[in-house]
């Protein structure tokens, strides 16, 4: 397969070096380079999630500022990173250790999209993970999951057992200690993970050039003994094929890779955020002439893949897909108080039994 | 019964958990072929092979970090710190991952690992080797942490913490390793957590102490009955669960009770010790609580820790004075 290699701007725009990168549709949804082969029918599911993700914000945004949602953090602008690399893994048998802006990941590997509605509303019921084990809780320690993944494949790959781990972060996790120790000790034990940091320019409100003075995450991997790969984080079918090729390695013992998928925070960081006070107006245009939903559709359309019936088809089951998780939620039953005392350890102890026996004694009047 | 030093009783339960079970694998700094700076993890590599005890770089987040993965993936990680002060360059991993994982997923992620340091100074180990922190890993819920004072105990309390399914937190006292002698029954020996040990019966007074505390109690006791004090010694073994119910019942006997830790004095685990009994034997108290501990200090350089490290004279005092109130 031939790989186009372009020098694009770095996410944040002017400001950063230019960096070599993994590149397949133009921004204007021009093939450049060697699509990979998947079947149609999954080309318009991947375009699907995507639209699923960009329209769930808008979503989530209104019911979150209605009071029916805790605090969300967007991904428009990052559905491709998200959706690329997923469709590269399968969920079946790979596993996925989420941070907290990988949604459309976590719909892919089978979460009931009502339990990610709970778990950001804070219901203990959001929490728990799918009964086949191979999607982890959602990571809000910035890099504290990125350790849990290394053992999880090292654990896979000493059992003999097939899968690969996929994990993703930020670039402000990229610079805590977690990432270094975790990619370090990858290396070493050529575990079957891959690593994908969403460079998205941003950790909330500090651009990339402010946290590191290296043009790209990806370079970072030479220092741990694996290969890193940069590609355009707003291609999916870029970030498809890196996943798909990484995947492949892992799964054949050649150890871990780290991606990075540089992509666009069109929105806030959550919305407790608000970027206008620090993102320049005239990044936010350029990120948006680099949407990855347009980029996609725009080929798919040209080569007679997508029209509107499939696209009204489309919004359609998104806004089923919406309204179901959401009536699911709101049929959830509040939380029960006494379940504050729940699933600490196997065994509550006597200790947490008194200070829940007293609770239960004591909420009439204590509330 | 063998009477083994501590460290031998460490590396023949590792040996023997590893043999009954083939989930069980060791992690840690110089684990494997060195077998440990304390020799606890003797020869282990030899015979298991370097997949099941591993020599891991020098990364204490990564190495509890990746134990909560191999968690995950369905095996049994035992994970050594090398001195519990590392511990602090993985901390986050311990109390706001490993600790909090069955409880944040409901349940539904569960983490059987082990973790292993050497707690508390008195070797003249260079700085920040001879920390006690048990009052931060008791404060991070989610986790069992034990302080096993005698051979037979670390032998029976690491075999509990291995069969544990949740993570369990084993302070072996440093001092202790080569020391600390004493029977270790063979074969299968668990002990239960949560069930303090009378390490010596008493009426007098009732001195709490876990770890390498238990022995400078003991010290103190024999002084104290030259005084015609009879001193009861109760060895706490686990810090959490906490056994409420021998602290009460003792101190309801006595009247008087002396908490003894190594940590420094405020709001160190002791502290919780005396409001404990406090709570529970009020009634029956003949003299305020006291807290025999570190003093409010970072561990001191090696040729002060003497000084720091309450020893049994100082036991003493508390315990005449309880006495004399």
């Amino acid at each position: 397969m031939t790989k186009a290699k372009t020098k694009a701007a770095a996410p944040t725009g002017e400001h950063a070096a230019e960096v070599s990168q993994l590149r397949i549709l133009d921004p204007d949804g021009t093939l450049i380079g060697e699509p990979p082969k998947i079947e149609e029918e999954r080309l318009g599911e991947m375009l699907r999630l995507m639209m699923l993700g960009r329209r769930f914000d808008q979503k989530a945004i209104a019911l979150q500022r209605r009071g029916k949602l805790g605090t969300y953090p967007p991904m428009s602008g990052q559905e491709a990173a998200s959706v690329g690399s997923a469709f590269a893994m399968d969920p079946t048998i790979d596993h996925f250790v989420p941070s907290y802006r990988e949604q459309l990941i976590m719909v892919h590997w089978g979460l009931p999209f009502s339990r990610y509605l709970l778990q950001r509303m804070g219901h203990p019921a959001g929490s728990v993970i799918p009964d086949h084990g191979r999607l982890w809780p959602q990571q809000v320690a910035l890099a504290a999951h990125l350790p849990h993944a290394v053992g999880l494949a090292w654990g896979l790959k000493l059992q003999d057992r097939e899968g690969v781990v996929m994990t993703h972060f930020g670039d402000g996790a990229s610079n805590e200690g977690d990432f270094h120790e975790a990619l370090n000790i990858a290396g070493v034990r050529k575990a079957p993970v891959i690593f994908i940091c969403q460079n998205n320019g941003w950790a909330i409100s500090i651009p990339w050039e402010r946290q590191s003075a290296a043009a790209s995450v990806a370079d970072r991997a030479a220092g741990y003994g694996f290969p890193g790969v940069a590609v355009d984080g707003n291609d999916v079918l870029a970030v498809y094929t890196a996943t798909a090729d990484a995947r492949a390695r892992a799964a054949a013992g050649g150890g871990p890779t780290l991606i990075e998928a540089r992509t666009t925070r069109l929105g806030a960081h959550s919305t407790a955020d608000d970027p206008t006070r620090y993102v320049p107006p005239e990044w936010l245009e350029d990120a948006t002439r680099r949407d990855p939903i347009a980029r996609f559709r725009t080929w798919l359309t040209s080569q007679n893949m997508w029209d509107d019936d499939r696209e009204k088809a489309a919004e359609q089951w998104c806004d089923d897909f919406m309204e179901q998780a959401i009536q699911e939620y709101d049929d959830t039953p509040k939380p029960d108080p006494e379940q504050l005392f729940d699933h600490l350890l196997a065994e509550r102890g006597t200790r947490l039994q008194r200070q829940r026996d007293d609770f239960v004694a004591n909420r009439e009047t204590d509330g | 019964m063998t009477v083994k030093n501590m460290v031998e009783a460490i590396r023949d339960t590792l040996e023997s958990e590893m043999e009954r079970d083939d989930r069980v694998i060791l992690l840690g700094e110089d684990v494997g072929k060195s077998g440990g700076v304390f020799r606890a993890t003797d020869k282990l590599q030899e015979r298991f092979g370097a997949d099941r005890v591993v020599d891991m770089p020098v990364s204490e987040a990564g190495i509890i970090g990746t134990s909560i993965g191999l968690a995950g993936s369905g095996l049994i990680p035992i994970a050594e710190i090398q001195f519990l002060g590392f511990t602090q360059q993985g901390f986050h991993q311990l109390g706001n991952q490993l600790a909090r994982m069955r409880y944040r997923t409901s349940g539904s992620l569960t983490m059987p690992v082990t973790i292993r340091a050497p707690y508390g100074g008195g070797v003249r180990t260079p700085e920040l080797h001879s920390d006690a922190f048990e009052a931060l890993f008791a404060h991070s819920p989610g986790m069992k942490l034990v302080a096993p004072a005698t051979a037979a105990d670390a032998k029976g309390m690491l075999t509990q913490a291995i069969r544990d399914p949740d993570p369990v937190f084993v302070l072996e006292p440093l001092r202790g390793y080569r020391l600390v002698r004493d029977e270790v029954p063979d074969g299968e020996h668990l002990v239960p957590f949560g069930k303090a040990r009378i390490a010596r019966p008493g009426t007098d007074v009732t001195v709490v102490g876990w770890s390498a505390m238990v022995q400078v109690a003991l010290q103190a006791a024999e002084l104290a009955a030259a005084d015609g004090i009879d001193v009861e010694v109760i060895d706490l073994r686990s810090l959490v669960p906490l056994d409420v119910d021998t602290l009460r019942e003792a101190v309801s006997q006595t009247g008087r009770a002396v908490v003894v830790q190594e940590a420094p004095f405020t709001g160190g685990f002791g502290s919780e010790v005396a409001a404990t009994i406090a709570e529970e034997a009020f009634p029956y108290l003949e003299a305020p609580i006291a807290r025999v501990a570190g003093f409010d200090l970072p561990f001191p350089m090696p040729m002060l820790e003497d000084h720091y490290i309450p020893d049994a004279q100082r036991i003493l005092r508390a315990i005449r004075a309880a006495v004399d109130y």
